[in-house]
């Protein structure tokens, strides 16, 4: 029972982590078509921008700021380089993504070295805040979670409740008649890449500190965010929030499982590969993801 | 004109190769210097640069300067092998090789090849941080030297700590699923049950290298187990992680460690491993002998006054490399590597000796706990300053050997 609870709390937490981390590269994909490999590129900014930023001006500023600074590279990084790379077709789009993500990690290192940085969660959200059996549960953990719901509920308001949501919305479907409409279609892309990026500034301003802020961290985290959009389907925001969810928990359980698969291998050895299994099972199975919508 | 342009061309190059050869000692650094593992490259590269100056500044070795070849190998045993051919091309006898041992075994293998099929182009590998056994037991090589202790004398070294430790009843092991992680979890099961019957096994887990997150979900299986000690040969991110999720769990018991020392872990451990985090190591910082205590003075002085010479195994290696080269009035990798066998030095914790019959150096080894900084503990960790790590017990040499199975072929 003690293990199962533990286990389930650790399972939804981890969950919620990968939504926060994914929900920028959900926003860029559905609204822009675009799939963004520099996404965990934007993620590691974030988090060297907070660490900065709170230094000088403290975590809770930070919170603001380098989102909004990460926000800004996305809009340029949009607004002179995906742009051009957008008449060429997806495939010219993909190729620029992947090589920006090489490019900000080597600035990353140049400016800041390949050590990592000294970023700390704040005295305020240190410690523990409650005690599940023997274990604690801290404070920041549950301010990530927060967080998380905080950006779904938003995004989700943003896109089906507000007028600009409308607009965005139009522009992916329908460009030319939005634009005969008299908004400018160029400016709203460049709006909502810049809005994926500093969602994930945001998820690294948040999760830097909870872990290790160097300039591996984003091809640490590159590829798990991908199985989660994918295993959620394709440019869908509730299924993202529905394959975070689910593949933090079973991998959760899966750890705390010693049956043995084959001989001498168990289920909790494997377990941090099992999203990566998810993930082929769905494309076999369901190729547009659980909630997609779209078939490519 | 062509043949001419040629011919010029190979004229310049023989004569510069030519007056270079006869100058210098060229050592080739294979190791990573860039990619995810670039850092540690950079450090190990940063102690064999300064030991080589502190050699020349004393006018080098039998009249000549040792030069210092960085070769980027990426991490990769193929590339390595690339490299290594590069390497002899330029007439470098003599390579400097740790992080991995996937590395290091393809190494000593083609090293072994290109020795017997080239002895004019013999080459001799100093390993300063490549923790295989088999190195030194059933694969052991003349050619093949290592200044770091393998995993085994260094689990020896953990193990005597938790056999007087009387509050360790029940330990876990958690590794990283390859090769290292594995030796590190059989080492321990052996070594556990012949020094301290009593204490429990109570898990013995393998994950994915640098794959896991969140180490939460360890740390409940670990707590649900009930150990009060959890042994891991983890490093990187994967040990930083897993002591954070211990602390924010409260999870009370120690970790027995391999790599807590290396460059970006102690500021990355911070408040979270204080206390909690033991590591076996042959650095001690805070117990350096007066020499050795000038070198470190002098190292910071060039590299920061938070950086720790952790690497002294590159300092031990030249020191052998230069002795040895002395000793044979030659810079032949053959008559080398033969007065190297069984030379002894004194180093800074205490007298070590390069046992012949593996090859393995055999010296002091401690164990010690990271602890805050400040009294007698004025050295800190690498890249912090609040931080240093704490002697819990120190192993002379003798104590830390082990027997090996090397049986040792020699060239006639």
């Amino acid at each position: 029972m003690q293990l199962f609870a533990t286990s389930l709390l650790n399972g939804v937490t981890y969950g919620l982590l990968l939504f926060m981390l994914s929900a920028g590269l959900t926003l860029i994909f559905s609204m822009m078509g675009v799939l963004n490999f520099a996404h965990a590129s934007f993620y590691m900014l974030g988090a060297y921008f907070g660490y900065v930023v709170s230094t000088k001006l403290g975590f809770y500023p930070a919170l603001l700021v380098a989102p909004l600074m990460v926000g800004a590279v996305g809009a340029l990084v949009e607004r002179y380089g995906l742009r051009r790379a957008h008449a060429s077709g997806h495939v010219a789009e993909l190729l620029f993504t992947f090589g920006l993500a090489f490019v900000i990690e080597e600035a990353v290192r140049l400016v800041w070295g390949s050590l990592p940085v000294p970023y700390k969660v704040p005295p305020s959200l240190d410690g523990p805040l409650f005690t599940l059996y023997s274990a604690t549960f801290p404070t920041y953990k549950a301010f990530m979670m927060g967080m998380s719901i905080a950006m779904l509920v938003a995004l989700y308001a943003g896109l089906t409740r507000t007028r600009a949501g409308l607009v965005i919305r139009a522009a992916l479907s329908r460009p030319d008649m939005v634009e005969a409409l008299g908004h400018n279609v160029p400016k709203v892309f460049m709006l909502v890449f810049g809005g994926g990026a500093a969602l994930a500034g945001l998820a690294g301003v948040i999760g830097g500190n909870a872990f290790v802020t160097e300039p591996a961290m984003a091809e640490a985290l590159g590829p798990i965010v991908f199985v989660v959009v994918v295993v959620g389907g394709l440019g869908s925001l509730a299924g993202a929030f529905v394959a975070s969810l689910f593949i933090g928990i079973v991998q959760t359980f899966a750890v705390a499982v010693d049956y043995s698969i084959v001989k001498g291998i168990t289920v909790s050895q494997v377990a941090p590969v099992l999203p990566y299994l998810i993930m082929v099972a769905i494309l076999v199975v369901r190729p547009k993801g659980l909630l997609g919508t779209r078939e490519s | 004109m062509k043949a001419k342009s040629v011919l010029g061309v190979a004229v310049c190059a023989s004569a510069f190769f030519a007056t270079s050869a006869f100058a210098q000692v060229k050592i080739a650094y294979i190791d990573p210097l860039s990619g995810l593992m670039a850092a540690t490259g950079e450090h190990g590269l940063h102690e064999l640069e300064f030991a080589a100056e502190q050699v020349n500044a004393k006018g080098g070795v039998l009249g000549q300067k040792i030069e210092i070849v960085p070769m980027d190998n990426k991490l990769s045993p193929q590339e390595s092998l690339i490299v290594l051919k590069n390497a002899i091309d330029q007439g470098v006898h003599y390579i400097v090789q740790g992080n991995g041992s996937s590395v290091a075994g393809a190494l000593i293998d083609a090293v072994n090849k290109n020795n017997e099929r080239d002895p004019s182009h013999a080459v001799v590998f100093l390993n300063y941080a490549a923790v295989d056994p088999d190195f030194t037991n059933d694969k052991c090589s003349f050619w093949h030297f290592r200044f770091d202790a393998n995993s085994d004398m260094k689990m020896e070294a953990l193990t005597s700590l938790l056999k007087g430790d009387k509050n360790v009843h029940k330990v876990y092991l958690l590794n990283q699923d390859y090769q290292f992680g594995h030796q590190v979890a059989r080492a321990a099961r052996e070594m556990i049950t012949a020094k301290r019957p009593d204490v429990q096994i109570v898990g013995e887990e393998l994950h994915p290298l640098a794959k896991v997150k969140d180490f939460s979900p360890y740390i409940t299986k670990i707590q649900a187990a009930g150990a009060d000690a959890v042994i891991t040969g983890n490093w990187g991110s994967d040990l930083q992680l897993l002591v954070k999720a211990a602390k924010d769990a409260n999870f009370k018991g120690d970790f027995y460690t391999y790599y807590a020392g290396v460059v970006g872990t102690p500021p990355a451990l911070g408040e979270s491993g204080v206390d909690r985090v033991k590591v076996v190591s042959y650095w001690n910082a805070n117990a350096v002998s007066p020499a050795g205590e000038k070198y470190l003075e002098a190292f910071k002085k060039k590299y920061g006054a938070t950086t720790d010479p952790y690497t002294g195994s590159m300092h031990m290696a030249l020191t052998y490399l230069t002795d040895a080269m002395k000793k044979a009035n030659s810079t032949e990798p053959a008559k080398v590597a033969k007065a190297m066998e069984g030379m002894k030095e004194e180093g800074p914790f205490g007298p070590t000796e390069m046992r012949a019959s593996d090859h393995q150096l055999i010296q002091p080894l401690f164990v010690l706990t990271f602890a805050k900084a400040g009294g007698a503990l004025k050295n800190t960790a690498d890249g912090t300053t609040d931080y240093s790590f704490k002697q819990d017990i120190k192993l002379d040499g003798p104590a830390t050997a082990r027997p090996t199975s090397c049986k040792m072929q020699r060239p006639s």
